[in-house]
């Protein structure tokens, strides 16, 4: 590593930036409500771990970017430490002084600043005391964050997984809690007993799991790597593609086990949380043909999840407000994706001629019509307007009514195993590859001999078609639907979960799922903040992986922006 | 699902017993749908389903400082902390869906308050329901919800402190009618089921009474603009124009009603959605000598608490649903307080079935929204806690709330 | 071949036509429905007329915020709505502050300047952050990626502000000096409406000469027309990209104190994210990139849902005509679209899009 030079200003200047976080998160209320989140009894709440998170990034960037002996690192992170101390002193001075609250009163205005953030800043002590103490914590903090960094792998990694294991399961001890209360005979139960007092863990459980997992850690790094991979082996090419071997074979069947298992493992929770990811994979997967495969940007997606959900509502609801016809699930489902294809060709024939972001805000406003329509007064008698569609049927399936989240699972999970093959087998196909070349030029594309207006309909109605099956199923699930569901956000969730997952893959819209409809779901306790997140986890995510999780290759190929992309796939399209 | 029931009862009971034997306490659950036991030491926990994000993210703020406050006053109950966990329920029927299933996968929760919006109650039910659970909600308003008939969705369990749109609505067509001597009305929703549901319950109200209904319109959440709907609503130069809709749509109504041409001689009339105190400021001037109905907040009691809420929470209430919520866990306490079995080590066991039964034998409870007795199909905000208030420059100038009732059915 | 395609094509062009002809004839039924059966007085249609001027010139400030981007960057900034809100939700305390102490009374004027440049340096300096954070790193990256980044963003900022400032509903204070109305042809218009359609067009004047007049606009048209060229005649385009974002906050932090004039009630943290939809579409609608193009396609989005619920769907005698405002809207969008799917005006800062 080459020695970087640096001066106290930009320490300092890091510390600024610090300190501007930790103001940030107790300026909009975070650390406060935090706070009150224990997540090891009885000395670490969240808000701990969120006050000193500012620091410690900051120190992190610093250290990396500044410091290349231990030396360094040790001052470094003592002054970026300190000196993120600054504003929120500042904030408890201001907050405290009489003076000022004669003319003005903060919380007027700034109506997170509390007397408890202020106590949470001076850690419950006099101003003066409080931030001596403040300085000397986050220098500390930063010192042994700089130090961190510093020290060998070997040790670093084993500390670093205990750590988040622990602070992972105080922070999800909730659904811990639940996982364990499906294992027989109560067992689950007493050991979350033995593990956590009211939602954190206890000391001795918390270092019982911080060892166990930096030892266990520690143990796998020393034993040496065999040079082969751990874990899956096998990709969804493979499946399609290629015969699989005889280890293939067996994880393929473990991994089949368990799936079909989950639900019965997790509890109804975290069942209805699988529930809505898959709804979303199911999106995501025709929302995939449409953006990753064919280039078309839809911003209005969320259109055919409404046909979808209204023709299976209407014609199966048992309520005399709304023509219902009380046709049961399975007669009615082919009509809902029928008539999701059926508008997706109509309203994919005005767009056409459009393209990139004229499509999106046309595409857009398509959405936006199909809701308002639904909530208009004008097909109120058809549709059910504000009042929504009421008491829409369950599915039954050879006599068992699916009610619970356990059962509909199975229900999204065929279905995202449908369509997941369809999506793999059209990629693959003559469709397929028109897709890409039309993404990559329409007019080289045309000149090629490739009929736009039948491959641009092609997509748009087979989008339309997954999108409708999960209208359909979701109809199903929660039996009453209203306009308001289908709004704006459930197109925008669904383009950004294929990007941040990798667009135009298939595993990534998997984990883009997960990630981003799964996660916020399980940080449901935070709520107001958990849009927040959500938003900042959009930033970080593409800002560290732009390409997403699991990239497709081809699109892997483009951001290096090399020029042989471009050859390939034509080459590949005239070979067709 | 009544399996797993069977198996968390049976499980209960086991753990009852045991607990009987080595503990000393001996408490047993008869009850018909199962109980939930609070340990020594631990808290008894009660759950919020409320929109906390989004654009109804007020009405959610405004009714969780109405629980906060009554927790807080409540202090230690039965000889437990009460703990409140809470649920983002948005303003969805997925969301409550979720929302429920995740308080009823908590078997330490004894009691629901929730959710805000009709849709996500609808969706909610069925899981709260099955789980045995009580849920009290401060601001449905839907008849469906409390309609055991073939088009209704109430299910065992349901009650709500909020009242019945088919009582408000009826009330301030009453009110518009005989008390304003109106003859012709128009009404404005927001595609809202509360607001499509009261203004549907008030014209036909209207009608029968002998009134002419001259135009039903409405108008999306976010719209700003109000004048076109306003010139459509002028066409005829109602009487009265009953807009039972939130904020920011109705200030945004108010404000620019002065500026169309048939409006002059209009008087305006809102619903519970709107009473709240930052409303009048918001409306200006043009809010003089407007009505709104909604329960009746007035007395002693509600200056109170409008005194914690500045000091606990800060600042006023957001949403004028905020008094329906303390309501709702008190009677919800009240019910647990009076049905639970305490042990001897303090362990204590509250049947679910008999919460269900106090809740719905509440008779007369004198809350800050009105004299509350529930319906055994849940509702308990029977009409006669409704009044009707009248805007001031009091209330528009110098921030004075609630504004004066001057008027009960 | 290509005979085959084209008659494809024709046979869509003959079905969009066809679509065309019916909307217009639908819409024209609609008109004169509406003015046959005399429901309004012209009283009533002048005041849509000039508050959907009004609004339309708000939108029209927010889209220039939209094109200026475009132009630069070929990317949708899809948090501009919330650079939007963060200048009019802050301004509403300085409002309230001069307010209470009498200074909006004493001296109107000079109090709006001082908002405005109030609300102007917030929604910049946000604007700024966007740009250093979430869009500066991925310049190169392809363009969904800042998309994600942008609505990221937006979520980040709605729950920042309402972090900051609580979720309550506030509204600016009423200017006494701009209340009252002032004679314009014959109908009486609310004086407010008059000052904010004014002071918004000289804004969007003011703007259009420094980007084609001064030294900086011209880099920044330079810029739009090819980056690799521009960088090669010396033109900072890092600087270029940053005036471009700080000149589309000042407007939007301006359009927020405005829009708070016109109409103070509904500030709130969640104020940003319709009008932000609807002057992307002006910009759209206009032909995005293009600077006149958003003012006109900001008017017409103002006087389209001010005047479109009453004017064509009532006449066809469908019930809460307003309910489909918006609808209208997006129509009347995609309408022009088929017929010139580049707007109405086409793009100019920059020629050719993906």
């Amino acid at each position: 590593m080459e020695e970087k030079t640096y001066t106290w200003r930009d320490l300092i200047n890091y510390g600024l930036l610090g300190s501007v976080v930790t103001l940030y998160f107790g300026m909009i209320g975070m650390l406060e409500l935090f706070d009150e989140r224990i997540l090891i009894t009885p000395f670490l709440s969240l808000g701990d771990v969120l006050l000193f998170s500012g620091v410690i990034g900051i120190v992190f960037f610093a250290v990396n970017k500044f410091a290349s002996s231990l030396n360094e690192a040790f001052k470094v992170g003592a002054v970026v430490g300190a000196v993120s101390a600054i504003f929120p002193i500042v904030l408890s001075f201001i907050a405290t002084s009489e003076l000022i609250a004669e003319q003005f009163v903060i919380r007027d205005v700034f109506v997170s600043v509390t007397d408890r953030l202020v106590e949470i800043y001076n850690f419950g002590l006099e101003p003066i005391v409080g931030s001596l103490v403040l300085i000397v914590a986050f220098a500390i903090v930063g010192v042994l964050t700089a130090l961190f960094i510093k020290t060998d792998p070997k040790i670093e990694r084993p500390l670093l997984m205990g750590i988040v294991l622990t602070l992972g399961i105080g922070l999800f001890s909730e659904n811990v809690t639940q996982i364990l209360g499906n294992l027989p005979a109560g067992i689950g139960r007493s050991i979350s007993r033995l593990l956590f007092t009211n939602k954190a863990l206890t000391i001795v459980s918390a270092l019982i799991i911080f060892l166990l997992t930096a030892g266990i850690t520690y143990w796998r790094m020393r034993r040496p790597t065999t040079g082969e991979s751990r874990g899956f082996n096998f990709s969804f090419e493979d499946i399609s593609n290629r015969g699989l071997n005889r280890a293939q074979m067996i994880q393929l069947a473990i991994v089949a086990v368990v799936l079909l298992l989950l639900p019965w493992m997790v509890g109804s929770f975290l069942s209805q949380v699988l529930f809505n990811v898959g709804l979303f994979i199911l999106m995501g997967l025709g929302l995939n043909i449409v953006v990753g495969y064919a280039g078309l940007l839809d911003l209005g997606y969320v259109a055919f999840f409404a046909f979808g959900a209204y023709t299976m509502g209407i014609l199966t609801t048992a309520t005399s407000l709304n023509p219902g016809l009380g046709l049961n699930f399975w007669t009615a489902l082919p009509f809902a994706i029928l008539i999701a294809v059926m508008f997706g060709i109509i309203l994919g024939v005005p767009v056409l001629n459009m393209r990139g972001d004229y499509l999106a805000i046309v595409t857009l406003g398509f959405g936006e019509i199909i809701r308002i329509l639904a909530l208009s007064d004008w097909l109120a008698p058809v549709m059910g307007g504000a009042q929504g569609v009421l008491k829409i049927a369950k599915p039954v399936f050879f006599g068992v009514e699916m009610g619970s989240p356990e059962t509909m699972y199975y229900m999204v999970l065929a279905g995202s195993l449908l369509v997941g093959f369809v999506a793999i087998r059209l990629r693959d196909s003559r469709l397929g590859r028109q897709w890409m070349a039309m993404r990559e030029d329409e007019d080289v594309a045309e000149a090629m001999g490739i009929n736009l207006v039948q491959t641009k309909l092609m997509a748009f109605a087979i989008g339309a078609a997954f999108s409708g099956l999960a209208g359909a199923i979701f109809s199903a699930r929660v039996n009453n639907i209203f306009p308001h569901s289908f709004n704006l956000l459930i197109s925008i969730n669904a383009l950004s979960l294929i990007i941040v997952g990798g667009i135009g893959s298939i595993p990534g819209v998997i984990i883009g799922a997960l990630v981003l409809v799964g996660l916020p779901e399980l940080l449901r306790e935070f709520s107001e903040y958990r849009l927040l997140m959500y938003g900042i986890l959009l930033i970080v995510m593409m800002l560290v992986r732009p390409e997403g999780f699991i990239p497709a290759e081809i699109y892997k190929r483009e951001l290096r922006a090399d020029e042989e992309t471009e050859t390939e796939i034509e080459a590949q399209v005239t070979s067709s | 699902m009544s399996k797993r029931l069977l198996l968390v009862v049976s499980l209960l009971v086991f753990a009852s017993i045991i607990l009987a034997a080595c503990g000393g306490a001996s408490l047993e659950c008869t009850d018909a749908i199962g109980c939930v036991e609070v340990a020594p030491g631990e808290p008894i926990t009660l759950a919020y389903m409320l929109t906390t994000t989004g654009a109804t993210a007020f009405l959610g703020e405004d009714s969780l400082g109405g629980i906060e406050i009554v927790i807080a006053d409540r202090g230690e109950f039965l000889g437990h902390e009460i703990e409140l966990i809470g649920e983002d329920s948005l303003c969805s029927a997925e969301g409550g869906q979720t929302a429920a299933t995740k308080v009823a996968a908590n078997e330490s929760v004894v009691g629901v308050i929730g959710t805000n919006c009709s849709g996500a109650a609808t969706a909610a039910l069925d899981t709260i329901s099955s789980a045995g659970l009580t849920m009290c909600s401060p601001s449905n308003t839907a008849p469906a919800l409390t309609d055991d008939g073939p088009d209704g969705t109430w299910q065992p369990g349901y009650f709500r402190a909020a009242h019945n749109d088919l009582f408000q609505g009826r009330i301030a067509a009453d009110f518009a009618y005989d008390i304003l001597g109106a003859r012709s009305a128009a009404t404005i929703h927001d595609g809202s089921p509360y607001a499509d549901q009261l203004q549907s319950v008030f014209a036909g109200r209207f009608a029968e009474l002998g009134g002419t209904v001259t135009f039903q319109g409405a108008v999306n959440v976010g719209d700003t603009d109000m004048r076109p709907v306003l010139t459509s609503a002028a066409a005829d130069s109602p009487d009265v124009l009953y807009f039972p809709i939130f904020e920011p749509e109705g200030p945004f109504i108010v404000a620019q009603s002065s500026e169309i041409e048939g409006l002059e001689d209009t008087t305006l009339m809102g619903a519970d959605g709107l009473l709240v105190a930052s409303f009048a400021g918001n409306s200006g001037a043009n809010a003089e000598g407007m009505f709104l109905s909604g329960p009746f907040l007035s007395g002693s009691a509600y200056d109170d608490f409008l005194a914690k809420w500045a000091d606990q929470i800060g600042g006023v209430p957001p949403s004028g649903f905020h008094a329906f919520a303390a309501d709702c866990t008190n009677m919800l306490l009240d019910a647990i307080e009076a049905t639970a079995q305490v042990g001897g080590d303090g362990t204590v066991l509250v049947g679910q079935q008999a919460v269900r039964d106090a809740m719905a034998a509440t008779s007369g409870f004198a809350g800050l929204s009105g004299n509350l007795s529930c319906t055994p199909t849940g509702d308990c905000a029977t009409g006669e806690a409704l009044g009707v208030f009248e805007i001031t420059s009091a209330e528009i100038n110098d921030g004075n709330w609630p504004p004066e009732a001057i008027w009960t059915p | 071949m290509l005979t085959r395609t084209l008659a494809r094509l024709s046979w869509v062009d003959l079905i969009l036509r066809v679509f065309q002809i019916i909307a217009a004839i639908v819409i024209v039924i609609g008109i004169v429905n509406v003015f046959r059966s005399n429901t309004y007085t012209s009283n009533q249609w002048a005041t849509l007329v000039f508050a959907g001027l009004a609004q339309g010139s708000i939108y029209a400030l927010i889209a220039l915020g939209y094109t200026l981007v475009y132009g630069i960057l070929l990317m949708i900034n899809f948090a501009h709505g919330e650079v939007y809100m963060a200048g009019a939700f802050s301004t509403v305390f300085l409002a309230g502050y001069f307010s209470n102490t009498g200074f909006l009374q004493s001296s109107p004027i000079l109090a709006i300047i001082i908002m405005i440049i109030f609300a102007a340096a917030v929604s910049t300096a946000i604007a700024l952050l966007l740009e250093r954070i979430a869009y500066r790193p991925l310049r190169n990256a392809p363009r969904l990626i800042p998309l994600i980044t942008a609505i990221g963003a937006s979520f980040t900022l709605q729950y920042t502000f309402r972090g900051l400032y609580g979720a309550e509903f506030k509204s600016y204070p009423q200017v006494p000096a701009l209340s009252g109305t002032v004679n314009v042809i014959g109908f009486d218009v609310p004086l407010v409406q008059l000052v904010v359609f004014f002071a918004a067009v000289g804004l969007m004047i003011a703007l259009y000469l420094y980007v084609e007049r001064t030294k900086s606009g011209k880099a920044m048209r330079a810029v739009s027309e090819d980056k690799d060229v521009a960088r090669l005649m010396g033109i900072d385009i890092d600087r270029v990209i940053v005036t471009t974002f700080a000149l589309g906050g000042a407007l939007a932090g301006a359009a927020g104190v405005f829009n708070g004039l016109f109409r103070p009630q509904g500030v709130f943290f969640f104020m940003g994210f319709f009008p932000g939809i609807k002057a992307f579409t002006a910009a759209v609608l206009g032909g995005i990139g293009n600077i006149p193009g958003a003012m006109i396609g900001g008017l017409m989005l103002g006087l389209i849902e001010s005047l479109g619920p009453n004017s064509i769907v009532e006449g066809l005698g469908i019930p809460s005509a307003n309910q489909l405002k918006d609808a209208i809207a997006f129509s009347v969008l995609v309408l022009i679209l088929i017929y010139r799917p580049q707007g109405i005006f086409g793009e100019r800062l920059a020629e050719k899009k993906a």
